[in-house]
């Protein structure tokens, strides 16, 4: 296998209903992100790009629509999607087409458009509970999440006022994020007083509904090396899906993303990530969701993570800054797109150019990570410069 | 292009740039219809809970008793056609009270809360939990761990279907 670096990155402002389409927003990322590697359209060999359910856009076939946003029209071009956890996984799979020897670059674009599905796009989510044993049920697309973060909460006695703190951590550093969708100071209080949605999740324990793009342009070592004196190495990618049977998983704790994060971290050489990891973007759609992955990304001990993130151990100038992008949580989630946006941020903040949201230290080795379908799939990449 | 630039584009609307026609929106409205034939497994779950009775699978293999009953193991990829009954009572495992709808929409006043859970069946094998409801039930002495009993639908009522299965309620 070649070794593959990040050369470019770009993504759109995150809103909650955008003006550009799903093409347009695909350009807008893409077209930064190959101007900041300072190649043309031409240079470019391929493009993997993501995007989440047809359903959301509307749009059947979605990436066939996308191609001419994402610079993908008359070269091989190849979308792929595992719902949450498309953001990360189509870097994985950018990543497989430059370290396979097949191509020199591949520009990584994912886009998501969630604003046109009415009333609803949370509607289109329904689909992925069994069609026969639980559909039946009228089931919300809540219920997974609330009854895993009650069962990870009843697990370590946590409380809602522990996952708060996730949820203003996350938003503080969002606060100085561009692309970002708030612009309002969060607090406990504020999270714990929110409206109650699906015990135990209130309104602001969760991510918004949010439309938006970003890119990553990929280039094998040679040509990264020519293009610029800071590339950030992709120095380990994972992936695993666990059972479909969701209900019989031990909901607290994310396995799927254990086994994910043990690949990425063998294939980067890591022995002890929760000393060797400088900054991480666990995935966080809802807070409790950061918390849970710091621990299946082995940056935390299982049930000592709220002890750690009291203590300030996260914190943007703690020992291991946790989601300084500001996550889904303080940027928003355009579902594939903010899993692209975690990686984009690992890329800024390694090349020391995250502005005010960088984190001190001069960190040099960054994981993120995205997660999806039936609550049951995780893709991890590990970065270093 | 500016090296410092990385963020471009994603122009906020507000209702206000559509309500007053500033901004121009087509709409379509698609009806999707599905029928799911219920495989080998599953149909003979449905069957058993025509008769008020949960069965599961057993893998000779592993030994693990899995619900929702399935065709073959996943784990040790070979058939798991021994039919086990198992109990209708179980252990909440975990739970929500939930105050919307799929939409987002709130519940309306009067209407209680949707209180989903996660239950492990009597006789599968532990951690084996199905998705189902509570009722007959106090939102608040919800408590995971609860032993639950199923309240089965009239016999003149059931059709196989999980829906058979009214709710559980705290034993
Ligand atoms: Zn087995």
């Amino acid at each position: 296998m070649r070794k593959v670096a990040m050369v470019g990155a770009g993504m759109t402002r995150f809103v909650r209903r955008a003006l550009e389409t799903p093409k347009e927003l695909s350009y807008e990322a893409a077209k930064i992100a190959l101007d900041s590697s300072g190649l043309s359209l031409d240079d470019l060999d391929c493009v993997a790009h993501g995007t989440a359910p047809d359903a959301f856009d509307g749009i059947h076939q979605n990436g066939e629509y996308m191609v001419d946003g994402s610079g993908g029209w008359n070269k091989p071009t190849m979308r792929v999607y595992v719902g949450g956890g498309t953001g990360v996984h189509a870097i994985v799979h950018g990543w497989h087409h430059v370290a396979s020897g097949l191509f020199d670059t591949c520009l990584v674009v994912c886009e998501e458009k969630m604003s046109s599905a009415m009333p609803h796009a949370q509607g289109f989510f329904l689909t992925i509970f069994d069609s026969i044993t639980e559909r039946a049920l009228e089931p919300n697309l809540l219920w997974i999440f609330a009854l895993e973060m009650n069962r990870y909460m009843e697990r370590y006695g946590y409380t809602k006022e522990d996952m708060a703190l996730a949820a203003v951590n996350n938003k503080t550093n969002g606060l100085n994020h561009p692309a970002s969708q708030f612009s309002d100071q969060v607090t406990v209080d504020d999270v714990i007083n929110s409206e109650m949605l699906a015990y135990p999740v209130s309104r602001l324990d969760v991510s918004p509904v949010s439309d938006g793009a970003a890119a990553v342009l990929l280039a094998a070592e040679p040509v990264a090396r020519r293009l610029t004196d800071k590339p950030v190495w992709i120095e380990g990618v994972g992936w695993s899906l666990d059972t479909a049977y969701w209900a019989t998983r031990d909901l607290s704790y994310p396995r799927y993303l254990d086994q994910a994060a043990r690949m990425a971290y063998e294939m980067a050489g890591i022995r002890e990530p929760a000393k060797q990891i400088d900054i991480a973007e666990p995935y966080d759609p809802f807070d409790y969701k950061a918390l849970h992955h710091m621990e299946g990304l082995q940056l935390s001990p299982r049930g000592r993570t709220v002890e750690l993130l009291r203590d300030g151990h996260f914190a943007k100038d703690g020992n291991l800054p946790m989601c300084p992008s500001g996550g889904l949580l303080g940027v928003g989630n355009p579902i594939s797109a903010a899993g692209t946006m975690k990686v984009c941020e690992l890329f800024w903040q390694l090349r020391g150019e995250a502005d005010q949201r960088q984190v001190p230290g001069n960190p040099r080795l960054g994981v993120a990570q995205a997660w999806g379908d039936l609550m049951q799939v995780s893709s991890v990449v590990v970065a270093g410069i | 292009m500016d090296e410092k630039i990385k963020v471009s584009g994603g122009t906020g609307l507000s209702s206000k740039d559509i309500s007053s026609g500033k901004i121009f929106m087509t709409e379509d409205s698609l009806d999707c219809a599905y029928a799911w034939d219920t495989g080998v497994a599953i149909n003979r779950y449905l069957s058993e809970l025509k008769k008020a009775r949960i069965i599961g699978t057993k893998c000779r293999k592993c030994k693990r008793v899995m619900l929702p009953p399935r065709l073959f193991c996943e784990l040790c990829f070979i058939p798991s056609n021994e039919w086990v009954y198992l109990q209708d009572s179980g252990v909440v495992n975990t739970f929500s009270i939930c105050y919307v709808h799929w939409d987002a929409s709130r519940i309306g006043e009067g209407e209680k809360p949707h209180l989903p859970a996660v239950i492990e069946i009597d006789g599968a094998s532990q951690g084996m939990g199905i998705m189902h409801l509570l009722g007959e039930v106090e939102p608040k002495h919800i408590k995971t761990g609860m032993k639950v009993q199923a309240v089965w639908k009239p016999e003149s009522e059931r059709e196989g279907s999980i829906t058979d299965i009214k709710y559980f309620k705290p034993l």
